[in-house]
């Protein structure tokens, strides 16, 4: 063992240890480390005094200021609830068209319904609404299924081919894929649809033959004229808004292997006021019929 | 039997070492025939390997050593720093690896698309292996090289144990390969921070036990009546990890030849087991191994006597008694119960104090050698990271009160947190005491270019800069977005404004990361320089060459 000796730089006494050339001083605690470490301890006592701390057999110790962070969170849910409550009364018994014309359901109606659009259906369709390939735009005037603000409720109350019993339900059939046309009769359609939407069709495509295929087989769903039909959620093919893609391998694709696309339902998720809130804030996109 | 340079005899680690790989090969050739799943073969298969190669080196070893190793060679202890040398390569390269794929999941947060929409390249996969490669592959070999090194160099002993701390660092190596292509190929047990499932589990257990055992019979055999205060933290690192990782692992397997495992702990049970482990990871791990590493390689470094034997003493208990308890501040809030959360956050405020006692014995060792960060970047480097420490140990406890907490949790603020103590100091510390190993590992009288170890010191410090600030704007705001609720009940933004909010600062961070990447890229070169360039020392090398103190 090193003998103790005084470091000359500091004036301090070693320990006397040394190893491998390392030594120690005899440097005593630093006051104020100490002071604020007894501190931190004694404010730790007084908060378990205070709070909620520690264990024992069957229960905890309570605190004396008997606080639960359960029955805070219940206080502030019920704050919550009852203020929403306040500033929304009459929604609850009010239909769509009474909120969208008196100014202070209708302030209400698109702060919930922006506040419940942004988490529940921006996923889909877009924090603005402008929809991505295969979820629809909600701003324009095409509407699959009705724009109205009753359409819109239904929709979002039961979904689009959703479990729901009372879902909006429409079929495209898989026209390729089940065999229910041949691959030259697919093309000639596809070409005729374009032709209805005023787009270029291929030259060595029989649109003829393409039309009296689209009477035989589209034409009970989408019209005579492509125009759609909302029954069904079968869109209008002529106004230049496409929900897949308009270039012809997607619509040879459609028709191939159909269409389906599901939407929710949403009656068991959201409440009453909040869906009808909602139905109003979609409709004030830009789109609402 | 020592200093008998004559003698060769098969040795009985030499046995011991044979004998393990050989049940190993058994096993793997065993689950390899067995299993149904085709990432668990590939492990098998690599498991079989790599035993088979083990033994046959152990083999060839002792056909071609011509006596056996002496303990002591003219009367100085014959230091085993072959492990060593193995662990601090091994350091640098996980190290490399582990803050490339931090930079492209940082790159992805900000770009998604950069997933390549591959399920081995998506986020979910990468960011364990990230953390795991940091954390462990970088940070344990670094504490498995730093703690061989240390240990002999302070007992004044060769390590114990012949080959098994051999077995150790490739043991250890082994199982971060395990780990890592199993996150790849979509192997998790789905714990944070605890991701391989069982069988690779396992294998640390044996592969820990043994570091256990070498590193207390290196103390067992010591030359030096009292034990160095660094030896106590690594040895506190050991325990503690060994005791976290068995019962935060306890798992039962679907079978012995499949991946899958399901955790004996459920729900709220589940969770405080989880963050016990996950925060003493923190505190055993990443804060008590590299104390260690900065108890020998600070005063080594500045040439300066530890500044207080005592503050070295009540720091080391008060801070080992109160880590393990303050796991619960990280579920706050949550359905873990009131009085544990409180327990966890007033232990985590009394962990203030112990926590700074060791940023004050670091930085006051400095005293009286202030001068010497003027003329030398590895100590620099070294207490940049003790000061990095400080910050970090005191943002935690304050992040740790509820109320602080009820706006921190869940944002950037805590990866911010996180990276200040990962990068600033796991980091900086390691690379400080890498800087002093190789010279001293490969007898070299100095690094290659101390010039370049400036370099690094800047490029890495403003990286952090970058990275923390980021992270701190960038998580207040999200916190702040998260509870701000309009005047008629409805909150103010929905989840995907606050993504979009934080996007600029993404890109920040990811500069931040990348500059963190480029000094460590700077440091390899330095090294790989040093290693085949540098110039040859006569003298006996661990007795750092001083660097001269400006006058």
């Amino acid at each position: 063992m090193a003998e103790k000796e005084i470091d000359k730089l500091s004036g301090v006494e070693t320990t006397g240890h040394e190893w491998d050339g390392l030594k120690e001083l005899n440097n005593p605690l630093p006051r104020w480390w100490l002071w604020v470490f007894y501190a931190t301890v004694v404010w730790s006592v007084i908060y378990w005094i205070l709070m909620p701390s520690w264990p024992m057999l069957t229960d905890y110790t309570r605190g004396i200021r008997g606080q639960s962070q359960r029955a805070v969170v219940m206080q502030e849910v019920d704050a919550l609830k009852t203020l929403r409550a306040e500033k929304g009364a009459g929604l609850a018994d009010a239909d769509l068209a009474e909120i969208q014309q008196t100014p202070a359901m209708l302030e209400f109606a698109m702060a919930n319904g922006r506040s419940a659009f942004g988490d529940n259906c921006a996923p889909c369709h877009g924090s603005g609404g402008g929809g991505f390939k295969g979820y629809p735009n909600l701003n324009d005037d095409a509407w699959l299924w009705g724009g109205s603000l009753d359409d819109i409720h239904q929709t979002l109350l039961y979904g689009i081919r959703s479990d729901h019993d009372e879902t909006r339900f429409g079929d495209m059939p898989a026209f390729g894929r089940d065999e229910l046309l041949t691959p030259d009769e697919v093309f000639d359609v596809a070409n005729y649809v374009h032709s209805l939407a005023g787009m270029d069709t291929a030259a060595d495509a029989n649109l003829e033959e393409g039309k009296t295929l689209y009477m035989d087989n589209c034409a009970v769903c989408h019209g005579d004229e492509g125009k759609g039909m909302r029954e069904v959620g079968a869109p209008n093919l002529t106004d230049g808004i496409w929900m897949y893609g308009s270039d012809l391998d997607t619509i040879v694709d459609g028709i191939n292997n159909g269409r389906g696309a599901v939407m929710p339902a949403w009656v068991d998720r959201l409440d009453p006021v909040t869906l009808k809130s909602l139905a109003v804030y979609t409709h004030s996109l830009g789109g609402g019929e | 039997m020592a200093t008998s340079h004559q003698a060769k005899s098969f040795t009985a680690s030499e046995g011991g070492v044979i004998a393990l790989l050989l049940v190993c090969v058994l096993f793997s050739l065993l689950i390899a025939a067995k299993t149904h799943d085709p990432t668990m073969a590939f492990h098998a298969w690599l498991g079989l390997a790599a035993a088979g190669i083990g033994a046959f080196a152990v083999f060839n070893g002792y056909f071609k050593r011509t006596h056996n190793v002496p303990e002591e060679i003219d009367g100085k202890p014959n230091y085993q720093m072959g492990p060593v040398k193995l662990a601090t390569v091994a350091s640098v390269f996980w190290g490399v690896a582990g803050f490339l794929v931090g930079l492209i999941i940082a790159l992805q947060l900000a770009w998604p698309s950069l997933n390549l929409d591959l399920p081995w390249t998506s986020f979910g996969r990468l960011r364990p292996l990230h953390t795991s490669a940091v954390i462990f592959a970088f940070g344990g070999n670094v504490l498995l090289a730093s703690s061989f090194y240390v240990v002999q160099r302070t007992c004044r002993a060769r390590a114990a144990g012949g080959l098994w701390p051999w077995f150790v660092v490739w043991g250890y190596n082994f199982f971060i390969v395990i780990a890592g292509t199993g996150y790849i190929l979509g192997i998790t047990q789905s714990k944070e921070y605890a991701e391989p499932e069982w069988y690779a589990d396992l294998w640390l257990t044996v592969v820990w036990v043994i570091y256990l055992l070498v590193f207390l019979a290196t103390l067992w055999k010591r030359k030096e009546p009292h034990i160095y205060v660094a030896n106590w933290f690594y040895l506190a690192f050991i325990v503690t990890i060994a005791m976290l990782h068995l019962v935060n692992n306890a798992t039962v397997p679907v079978s012995l030849t499949e991946p899958k495992s399901y955790i004996v702990w459920s729900g709220v049970q589940d969770a405080m087991t989880q963050w016990w482990y996950g925060h003493n990871a923190v505190g055993f791990f990443l804060t008590a191994g590299f104390l260690a590493i900065m108890y020998y390689f600070v005063p080594k470094r500045a040439e300066r006597p530890v500044y207080s034997y005592r503050l070295s003493i009540v720091h080391f208990w008060s801070l080992i008694f109160l880590y393990i308890w303050a796991g619960p501040h990280h579920l706050h809030y949550t359905s873990t119960p009131q009085w544990a959360q409180t327990l966890g956050m007033t232990f985590s405020i009394m962990l203030w104090m112990p926590s700074w006692g060791g940023m004050i014995n670091g930085l006051m060792t400095l005293s009286g050698a202030w001068d010497k960060l003027r003329t030398d970047p590895v100590l620099r480097m070294l207490v940049v990271s003790v000061a990095f420490y400080g910050m970090s140990t005191f943002e935690g406890p304050l992040m740790s009160i509820r109320a602080v907490n009820s706006l921190s949790h869940y944002t950037d603020w805590t990866i911010g947190h996180v990276h200040s103590g990962a990068l600033g100091w796991v980091g900086f510390v390691s690379f400080g005491a890498i800087y002093c190993l190789v010279p001293w590992l490969w007898n070299k009288k100095q690094l290659y270019s101390l010039k370049l170890v400036n370099w690094h010191f800047w490029i890495a410090t403003i990286g952090i800069v970058l990275y923390i600030t980021s992270m701190w704007v960038s998580g207040i705001m999200q916190g702040l977005m998260w509870r701000a609720y309009t005047s008629l009940g409805f909150l103010e933004y929905s989840f995907i404004e606050t993504v979009e909010a934080m996007h600029p600062f993404y890109i920040i961070r990811a500069i931040g990361g990348l500059l963190f990447v480029i000094g460590a890229l700077i440091m390899v070169y330095n090294l790989w320089m040093t290693v085949r360039h540098g110039e040859y020392a006569e003298e006996e090398v661990g007795h750092p060459t001083a660097v001269q103190p400006a006058e």
